[in-house]
């Protein structure tokens, strides 16, 4: 690998450091489609993209155990269910790649879902009601204030099914619910070599009522232990390449340290309308970079590729831009009134 | 490789992960003691130098 490659990947490993840490979520699954368009075969495209999700999920799982956000309870029950559906994924995209399907197939269920979420948090951003994103720093709130949604109480009441488990924030739920939860969220993990966090944590707080914060430190919890299953998997087929994960690694440590320390000085929801958006591009990018492939147009999978790179660092820039301007403000502010 | 496997027992790739966990331990604790030793010049570096000394 060149150095301009090392570059790259340090680089794009920071944009999505920064995106991780400022949202909770996303960016990691910017990685994937990224190595497809460089023409990585797709199982090291998508191997690859969840051992850099693992080395971030252990990164994240550290800082939020020392916030005392993560219920292990719940990530043990859930590491089995996860588990067997990432392995499911995982032997689908290598059937696929036996019949020469899984690039394009890949490609096309990035389209949707990069499409359908970005579409849900724009409307969300453009609504303004602030709640279609994750507090990643929420430590002023008591886990008994967290309001259980009522789609988690109607499941609480009727699934009934033994064992129940008793979780944290008092949320008394089936074993059952919760295996079918991982286990949907762990087979789109294997499938697209994402954390799966942008399904899994609504699903968490929506369908096991699950107070927020606690969501997001279970969540990273879990996908150390299957994100790390899922890249061994992969790793013994040879889909792992060490040169693309750890400068990726490198770069998203810091971005994330920035990311999140940005959270405390700009407000989340002004910038969500930018994530949305970036996530739409995205979509649009990997549609025009299958299409290039389709065609065999190198021109349009480098138009792709740019879109994808070039709608993260954007909004990237955004929240770094704003941290500065907003700090500035806050300083010369309390320099005023010491005045 | 398709169909569903039991994970067996691999030195090497169970090398491979083991890096990535220890570079990802090595980074957290190395970028922690970034932040506290360069933390407060990279502030005022970003707020104005000549400001901050007010």
């Amino acid at each position: 690998m060149g150095p301009e490659m090392l570059a790259l990947f340090v680089g794009f490993g920071l944009v999505v450091g920064v995106l991780f840490g400022f949202f909770g979520m996303g960016g990691s699954f910017l990685v994937t489609p990224a190595l497809l368009m460089l023409d990585y075969e797709p199982s090291v495209a998508v191997g690859s993209g969840m051992a850099f999700v693992f080395g971030t999920a252990v990164i994240a799982t550290l800082k939020h155990h020392d916030l005392g956000q993560v219920d292990y309870k719940l990530g043990a029950i859930m590491i089995t269910g996860t588990t067997i559906g990432i392995e499911a994924g995982r032997a689908s995209v290598y059937y696929l790649e036996s019949i020469g399907l899984a690039g394009s197939l890949i490609s096309v269920a990035y389209v949707v879902l990069l499409g359908g979420v970005g579409a849900m948090v724009t409307r969300d951003a453009l609504k303004g009601d602030g709640d279609g994103g994750v507090d990643h720093e929420a430590t002023d709130k008591s886990l008994d204030e967290y309001e259980i949604p009522e789609t988690a109480k109607k499941i609480q009441r009727t699934v009934r099914i033994p064992p129940m488990v008793t979780l944290r924030g008092d949320v008394s739920v089936s074993v059952w619910v919760i295996t079918a939860v991982a286990f949907a969220t762990g087979l789109l993990s294997g499938f697209l070599g994402v954390g799966g966090g942008f399904i899994r944590m609504p699903a968490m707080i929506y369908a096991i009522g699950v107070p927020v914060p606690v969501a997001v430190g279970t969540d990273l919890f879990e996908i150390v232990f299957s994100g790390g299953l899922g890249s061994y998997l992969y790793g013994q087929g040879g889909g792992v390449d060490l040169g693309i994960v750890a400068p990726l690694l490198f770069g998203s440590a810091l971005g994330a340290r920035v990311g999140s320390a940005a959270t405390a000085v700009v407000d989340a929801d002004g910038i969500k309308v930018y994530f949305g958006g970036m996530l739409l591009v995205g979509a649009v990018a990997v549609g025009v970079g299958e299409i290039g492939t389709y065609i065999g147009s190198p021109t349009l999978e480098m138009v792709g590729l740019v879109l994808v790179i070039g709608a993260a660092v954007v909004v990237a820039a955004a929240i770094l831009y704003t941290s500065v301007v907003s700090l500035r403000t806050t300083y010369d502010r309390q320099a005023t009134t010491a005045d | 490789m398709a169909g569903l496997e039991i994970p067996s027992w691999d030195p090497q790739t169970a090398l491979l992960i083991g890096t990535i966990l220890l570079e990802a331990i090595v980074l957290y604790a190395g970028y922690a003691g970034l932040e506290r030793l360069l933390g407060p010049h990279l502030m005022r570096l970003l707020v104005g130098g000549d400001r901050s000394g007010q």
